[in-house]
């Protein structure tokens, strides 16, 4: 893993070694700790069941939820999949129309866009230019049989933070459940459930130091936010999520959100001059563009368009440095990031985009050394551009007649 | 010191697989989505871990989907499988497990008509009326071995005639895999589920191996991970595991298999001699080689467990996922077994790394506790 | 995306980078794609009296393979007369360059600006008669 330089937290981050150490001690037959916790007729059952619920409460504490509210998932898109459908389906009695935004992740989409292959309707809006939702069109894309709106708290890919308090607040004057997709946020920014107005809030463990395949769904219990269950079985977690619990990765869940919650404070600082740094460090070159809110974000995420240079040349430019384009879930495909088209970017800017996600093992010297690649690189990519030498020569390229391809 | 003889609950991660899981926690710990070369070690990973279940399955890696267990397998089994199809009649066996009997009622739900097949005083799934009841069903659901009494079910004629009435069949082989040599092909089936914490994998870990030919629909969307089956990041670590569990349980399944009977076979024969009015369930049928089934006349199950666990002796009275309720096991009720001596049912189910020693103090311990127990009941008579 | 040495090694160091004239009547420009699409390759040959490429320079906005594809594009026609350059098909460079299917695009745009070029150049000779219909398409 020897030089490659790791910037791109959002994707997904190692496990701590803390959170490792403890998980360790849940798997092999040395400690005595392997067991089932659905075991309840002996002893390394309960052991496993305590460690589960010890857990539980970490988790519950990083947001002030009571541990009772807390459901193990698979991952945050299982928790997203679980709040959405299981309260459509609960809930179509009552009415058959969703809101989300165009921007959520592609768990919250698809999801969404299954409902609408089973007869529910869902409206997309559109966030403002900075990524925001507008809450008037949130107001008044709500109707009589709205019965949820799902709106992520932090964007995976520019990062910025909704306003969750105030559109939990209409939400609930307005009689609708609220859905927050937190996989980008929880350590990073504080959530409090006993002010926020969220009925339904998904988590992930491997975006916060702990492991993949491993996640959480918030259900508030006051006033009681009912589900349909998505996963049957054998009754696990109060009938609402049926299946062994992996319990060295609940373990390790719990353990990386008790570690967020002590160290965030302090760690966002660090992470935040870190970003500071290097968007200082990249603002020096010409056209360059930020995407998204810079006020209203996490301190570690920094997305940047490098107008008149490609994307996917620019990563394999910058090989040496672990960063995306786009989002980690849809960099597989050729299509420019669709968040970015959203907040009205063009074709050739969202391309262009580079998403840096600082994280709690990034140095100062990784930063320093991320900027003086992205500056060589982007010279050589603009030395390599006819686009570039037409902007030098004061071309105006969108009064080109492209050929089509 | 603590003795473990519930391995059919979970079993405890091999050292050699944590070894190979270590990697992916922290130094290769990248997204598989990622482009970069963290995501590509990432990817390449899952690609050898999918071909090592793959073999151990004789399946090709491609028909390979994991998930996050074997509950969520078998829900995606049933609940995948019929998205595509109206309402029709599905068939399962009186003896399955919790998460394809749920899954089934789940269906039932939607208006599909769910029949549950009986078996025979052995375990065994009867053949007439699945027979008669194949026609006109469209799916059936009938476990490889049962997670209770260890009893495989000799599927591939089942799979066969439901292939010839144009019915699909999924099979739990949760607990079989690891256990007994399994051909995904041979057993005709379209759709077998596994779990990795069955056969000394990390928990949160499962696969289901489909007929690629099949329409599956997704249980969980977003993101397109698993051939667009499965949405959400890959767990990594635990698939790495999976697939080095796998790998093990293929190149040792012969050795396994030769120890565990052994083991088994002293347990019986020592408990036979030890405890003259045991009953061993569906002894004379084809089992896992790991797995007992057994009563002691009197001795209620729940009481022998917590007797021997206080004595350090881990077992289990049934399924795992049902020892929370007072029901008695739903499968032994299926082979006729009286309520009264269901009541009395314990599970031992060995491990390889079980030892004679320990075998021979757990039925030294099941003596002790049963005389004891019978002594109060005897002396509460007089 | 894996990609092959051959298409790391011209996107590492490309040849022929840079650009010609494009008023000079022995100098025939080609552009093809477009910033929308992600990929924009400019070819440029120079031809000297006898009808031979003697020298090609380009620029590309694009990913690894659509610069590699032009980079290898430029080297080939060098010395080719411009039949002998047209007879370059995207199969060819595809090959060489060991293209994954999702890149096969980036080979067709080099084709096609090897075509746009000779277009170019021919129509500034006054020769339209031989024009061809692909070049008409993407010049």
């Amino acid at each position: 893993m020897s030089k490659t330089i790791y910037l791109d937290y959002s994707a997904t981050t190692p496990v701590d070694p803390r959170v490792a150490e403890k998980m360790c001690r849940y798997l092999t037959a040395e400690y005595g700790l392997f067991g089932n916790p659905a075991s309840r007729s002996h002893s390394f059952g309960w052991a496993a069941e305590e460690a589960v619920e010890e857990a539980r409460q970490q988790v519950a504490a990083l947001i002030n939820a009571d541990p009772k509210e807390i459901v193990w998932t698979s991952g945050a898109t299982e928790s997203d999949n679980l709040a959405i459908k299981g309260a459509a389906h609960f809930y179509a009695k009552k009415g058959k129309h969703l809101i989300t935004l165009t921007t959520e992740h592609k768990a919250v989409l698809d999801t969404c866009r299954q409902l609408e292959r089973d007869g529910f309707e869902v409206t997309y809006l559109d966030p403002r230019p900075d990524g925001l939702v507008d809450l008037d069109r949130l107001a008044a894309a709500i109707r009589p049989d709205t019965i949820l709106v799902s709106i992520m708290h932090v964007n995976n890919e520019i990062g910025v933070i909704q306003d969750i308090d105030a559109i939990g607040q209409l939400t609930r004057s307005k009689g609708v459940l609220f859905h927050v997709d937190a996989a980008q946020s929880a350590g990073k920014v504080p959530i409090d459930v006993t002010t926020s107005q969220v009925d339904l809030m998904s988590f992930s463990a491997h975006k916060c130091y702990g492991p993949k395949g491993m996640g959480a769904l918030y259900v508030r219990r006051k006033p009681r936010v009912r589900l349909e269950a998505q996963m049957h079985g054998g009754g696990h977690e109060r009938g609402l999520r049926s299946g062994t619990l992996p319990v060295h990765q609940i373990v390790g869940m719990g353990e990386a959100f008790r570690l967020a919650r002590e160290e965030m404070a302090s760690e966002n600082e660090r992470v935040r001059s870190l970003r500071d740094r290097l968007l200082a460090g990249v603002s020096g070159i010409e056209e360059v563009y930020i995407n998204g809110d810079m006020e209203r974000r996490v301190p570690h995420n920094l997305n940047v368009s490098f107008n008149f240079v490609e994307g996917e040349s620019l990563m394999m430019a910058l090989k040496e440095l672990a960063v995306s384009s786009g989002s980690a879930c849809t960099s597989a495909s050729l299509e420019p990031s669709y968040v970015l088209r959203a907040l009205g970017r063009s074709d050739e800017l969202a391309h262009s985009s580079i998403r840096f996600t600082i994280g709690r093992f990034t140095t100062e010297t990784e930063v320093d050394r991320a900027i003086e690649l992205i500056h060589e690189k982007i010279a050589k990519l603009r030395e390599l551009s006819p686009l570039w030498e037409m902007f030098k020569e004061g071309i105006d390229l969108d009064n080109v007649k492209w050929a089509a391809h | 010191m603590t003795v473990y003889f519930d391995h059919n609950a979970t079993t405890p991660l091999d050292g050699r697989v944590l070894a190979a899981m270590l990697p992916y926690l922290q130094g290769a710990f990248g997204n598989p989505s990622s482009p970069h070369r963290l995501g590509r070690l990432a990817r390449e990973a899952v690609g050898r871990a999918r071909e090592q279940v793959a073999a151990l399955v004789g399946a090709h890696p491609s028909q390979v989907l994991f998930t996050s267990g074997g509950t969520e397998a078998n829900n995606l089994a049933l609940k995948g499988v019929t998205a595509s199809f109206g309402a029709g009649r599905l068939l399962i066996s009186a003896i399955e497990h919790a998460s394809v009997m749920a899954s089934a009622r789940s269906l039932a739900g939607n208006g599909w008509q769910v029949d549950q097949l009986s078996v025979d005083h052995l375990g065994r799934l009867a053949r007439e009326p699945y027979v008669a009841a194949i026609a006109d069903s469209r799916l059936v659901s009938v476990m490889l071995a049962n997670n209770e009494t260890g009893v495989v079910q000799d599927i591939a004629p089942l799979a066969e005639l439901a292939r010839q009435s144009g019915a699909l069949f999924h099979t739990d082989a949760v607990q079989a895999v690891g256990k007994m040599a399994i051909d995904f092909a041979a057993t005709g089936a379209h759709l077998m589920s596994l779990s990795a914490h069955k056969l000394y994998g990390p928990k949160g870990i499962g696969a289901l191996v489909r007929d690629k030919a099949l329409s599956l629909a997704p249980l969980i969307h977003g993101g397109g991970q698993e051939f667009g089956l499965r949405g959400g990041t890959e767990n990594v670590a635990a698939i790495v595991g999976f697939g080095a569990a796998a790998e093990l349980a293929c190149s040792e399944l012969v050795a396994r298999r030769e120890r565990l009977l052994f083991l088994r076979n002293l347990l019986e024969a020592r408990l036979s001699a030890q405890i003259p009015d045991v009953v061993l369930f569906a002894q004379e049928a084809l089992r896992l080689p790991n797995t007992l089934f057994m009563a002691i006349p009197a001795i209620e199950g729940q009481t022998l467990v917590l007797e021997l666990d206080r004595r350090g002796f881990e077992l289990g009275s049934g399924a795992a996922c049902g020892s929370n309720s007072d029901v008695p096991s739903h499968v032994l009720a299926a082979m006729g077994v009286e309520v009264t001596l269901a009541r009395c049912a314990v599970r031992v189910s060995l491990g390889v790394m079980n030892t004679e020693q320990e075998i021979e103090a757990l039925v030294a311990a099941m003596k002790e506790v049963a005389s004891q127990l019978r002594g109060v009941a005897a002396a509460a008579w007089a | 995306m894996a990609y092959s040495d051959k298409v790391i090694d011209h996107y590492e160091n490309p040849r022929n980078v840079g650009a010609f004239d494009k008023e000079e009547q022995n100098v025939g420009t080609g552009m093809v794609g477009a910033p929308a699409c992600g990929d924009v390759m400019r070819l440029q040959i120079k031809v000297n009296e006898q009808g031979v490429i003697e020298d090609a320079r380009f620029k590309t906005y694009g990913c690894g393979s659509a610069i590699a594809s032009s980079s290898l594009v430029t080297e080939w026609v060098k010395g080719k007369t411009l039949d002998e350059a047209l007879a370059i098909k995207n199969a060819d460079i595809a090959e060489e360059l060991a293209l994954p299917p999702v890149k096969i695009h980036c080979s067709v745009l080099a084709e096609d600006a090897i075509r746009a070029a000779i277009d170019d150049y021919r129509t500034k000779q006054g020769d339209d008669s031989s024009e061809t219909d692909e070049g008409r398409k993407s010049a």
